[in-house]
């Protein structure tokens, strides 16, 4: 019986990335519909009506979105190597962390630092730093977030091991001093070079071209309001 | 097993609180309950929880649990023997979390919209957002409910307890708003719902009175009113 997989994604959605990771991780087969959300398919609109939004897994014909709802259910469905622990509080600990991560550190960095400068920044680097902080306090004792291999909150964090670097160069901002995050340094370059990870990065030029002009339009944007 | 093994620190009037008070009363589990005071933060509350500083709590052999929905997963599968809360098949599993999260993400956002909006129109909006979640939640609950009472099927469950703690609040907003939001006419699924759900033996000791809710809301929207801006 052919299970047929299917992921709705765009080229550079971090939240797209990690269904990616984990269904090659799992060495499950799919294919891959590319959005473009200026421009968005019938499909995707009838996959996910309430949120009109990437990714969105279909297997056999069943939708599902939101990224940690589809982790969630691909680590249920395919068993072979878990991305989930087995203890319950364990299990609870990287669902905190998953959500923290884009809840607090997401948010504090990209909505924060990034799209801001001069004072505003400083005050959002204040934020950012508490949140990267715990991050790193987590680490204490592991190489990966899921213990000695990739698991979910790697997944759920690995944005970072590649945006941060690509944020800093546009903003001309360091987010991650190795200094003071030594751990979570030394996790973003093990996270970036692991296998599956280092061959699926979103191409850099590109990457590079959109969080510039991202960047530049709020910057105008919060000018031309003041 | 000794009560204090399980300790829940959180505060009454707390929809995301009462969620986690649902799934242990499901599981029949003893608890020792804190209730934090409104304005300040018990030191247990700070050291248990110090990234987001909120109730609910959940401390079980001194492990503290934080966010409720993760409380609410942790309790179904630290208590597998128990009346399961999440469905048994992946899939339904995944609609209950995508409605979870829509209702977190979207649909509690615009309730609390409400609460905060100032003037007609504003009022008026955020009203509409309301009752729009709605229709789209009485779809849901169609597809979930498959006839039965609950998004759970015959019993309650991790999507019912996701929205129904809301319904307390959702009654008060109703009540200072002279409106109805939640409309028999326009979502009969859910109305019936709402009241199956109230009833609920898990449900009905946890769910505060919306009188005692009103009293409070005033006391807390009159204390943000009077409170100097809140420091980081």
């Amino acid at each position: 019986m052919a299970e047929e997989v299917k992921l709705f994604r765009t080229w550079s959605s971090p939240f797209a990335l990690r269904i990616v990771w984990a269904l090659k991780i799992k060495g499950i087969e799919y294919e891959t519909i590319f959005e473009d959300l200026s421009d968005k398919s019938p499909s995707l609109l009838q996959y996910n009506p309430a949120h009109k939004k990437i990714p969105v897994l279909v297997h056999s014909g069943k939708p599902i979105a939101e990224s940690y709802v589809i982790l969630e259910y691909i680590d249920e469905t395919w068993k072979e190597t878990p991305l989930l622990p087995e203890d319950p509080y364990e299990r609870a600990m990287a669902r905190f962390w998953a959500k923290f991560g884009d809840d607090k550190v997401l948010t504090s960095i990209v909505w924060g630092v990034f799209i801001k400068e001069g004072k505003e920044q400083e005050e959002a680097m204040v934020e950012a730093m508490k949140n990267l902080w715990f991050l790193e306090e987590e680490l204490r004792g592991k190489k990966f977030f899921g213990g000695e291999r990739i698991g979910f909150v790697d997944l759920a964090l690995g944005w970072l091991a590649n945006l941060i670097n690509i944020l800093e160069d546009v903003a001309g901002q360091k987010i991650v001093d190795e200094d003071k995050f030594p751990l979570l340094s030394a996790w973003m370059k093990d996270f970036a070079n692991s296998p599956i990870i280092k061959d699926n990065w979103p191409p850099r030029v590109q990457m590079i071209a959109k969080f510039r002009a991202l960047r530049d339009a709020k910057l105008a944007a919060a000018a031309s309001s003041k | 097993m000794a009560e204090s093994e399980i300790k829940l620190l959180g505060a009454w009037p707390s929809p995301f609180v009462m969620r986690a008070r649902i799934a242990l009363n499901i599981k029949s589990i003893d608890y020792e309950f804190h209730q934090e005071k409104l304005g300040s933060k018990s030191q247990l509350l700070l050291e248990s929880n110090p990234v987001y500083k909120k109730i609910p709590v959940l401390i079980h052999d001194q492990k503290p649990i934080c966010e409720s929905l993760i409380i609410v997963q942790y309790v179904d599968e630290a208590w597998s023997s128990g009346p399961s809360i999440l469905p048994s098949d992946p899939y339904d599993r995944a609609i209950a979390r995508f409605w979870a999260a829509y209702i977190d993400d979207k649909w509690f956002p615009s309730l609390s919209g409400l609460a905060k909006a100032q003037g007609e129109e504003a009022k008026k909006a955020a009203m509409d957002q309301v009752r729009e979640g709605f229709l789209l939640l009485e779809e849901a609950f169609g597809k979930c409910s498959k006839g039965k009472d609950f998004f759970g099927g015959d019993r309650i469950g991790y999507l019912d307890i996701a929205l129904g703690c809301f319904l307390g609040w959702l009654r008060v907003s109703e009540k200072m708003n002279g409106v109805k939001l939640l409309d028999a006419a326009k979502t009969p699924g859910l109305a019936g719902w709402a009241d199956k759900f109230c009833g609920d033996d898990a449900v009905k000791d946890v769910m505060p009175e919306t009188d005692k809710l009103t009293e409070f809301a005033k006391i807390l929207f009159q204390a943000k009113a009077n409170a100097p801006p809140p420091a980081n």
